[in-house]
């Protein structure tokens, strides 16, 4: 059994994964599946709402990293909102805010997809 | 001493990091300390069962809290392929982004984590101690 979801929410061309639960080595494969699935329906848009997610390491993290040029080069994104502060400092540790849009809120995200 | 041993699995990571947390929640360290031996300890099972053990699952980890004083051990043997500390390289986001790599950041977050990330390799053995020492900060706001 698995300590980690993802739940999937359209709001127009952009496409909100909810994480829920634990994100490591084991739990990964998810997230990349919830990605892949957002990419095989060429949504390119993604907001990643981190409110429930519990914890974070690496290889969570890696996932992020291997789709997100990819994402870019077709005109999309994928910008975190909602992180808690332990989630936040494992992202910050590695330098992801300088890589990635990381904001408070779901709407911000969605409001800099908007915006660009 | 407190010990546990898992199959070289990564299903078995959460009850690492459960094993770890209720120790060094005992132990009296802060919240975020706990947090980052959690991930700390995560990411060395990690690159035991990646690498080391390359995904065979009938090998074992061995995984022990040690608490001396103010100081806080806890130690992973295995007996799989060494990791070289030596030949690993800070990793540059930006270059992994471009090649799309998924890895490789794990030994960079252990050592930002811990005061002291130390190897060693003996009799077909390798063992990598991650330290953290209980300071007055800790010990006020911890548990």
């Amino acid at each position: 059994m698995s300590n980690f979801s993802v739940g999937f929410r359209s709001n127009t061309a952009i496409e909100v994964l909810d994480l829920n639960g634990e994100l490591d080595a084991h739990t990964a494969s998810e997230l990349e599946a919830a990605i892949q699935k957002c990419k095989n329906e060429a949504t390119y848009r993604i907001v990643v709402n981190g409110a429930n997610l519990q914890y974070i390491s690496s290889a969570g993290l890696g996932v992020f990293m291997a789709y997100i040029e990819e994402l870019r080069a077709k005109g999309g994104d994928i910008k975190i909102a909602a992180l808690q502060p332990k989630v936040y400092n494992v992202f910050d540790l590695l330098g992801f805010p300088m890589l990635f849009d990381i904001v408070d809120t779901e709407a911000e995200a969605i409001a800099k997809f908007n915006h660009t | 001493m407190y010990q546990l041993s898992i199959p070289s699995s990564t299903r078995y990571l959460e009850k690492v990091r459960r094993f770890v947390e209720t120790h060094t929640v005992e132990a009296g360290f802060s919240l975020e300390s706990v947090e980052q031996f959690k991930v700390a300890v995560d990411e060395a099972c990690t690159n035991v069962i990646k690498h080391a053990y390359s995904g065979d699952e009938t090998r074992v980890l061995d995984i022990s809290v040690i608490l001396e004083g103010n100081q806080c051990t806890i130690r992973i043997r295995d007996d799989g392929y060494s990791f070289k500390p030596s030949e690993y390289a800070e990793p540059n986001i930006f270059e992994l982004a471009k090649k799309r790599h998924a890895g490789g950041f794990g030994v960079h977050i252990m050592r930002r984590l811990m005061d002291r990330v130390e190897y060693d390799y003996d009799d077909g053995i390798n063992e990598v101690r991650l330290i953290k020492f209980l300071d007055k900060k800790s010990a006020q706001n911890g548990a």
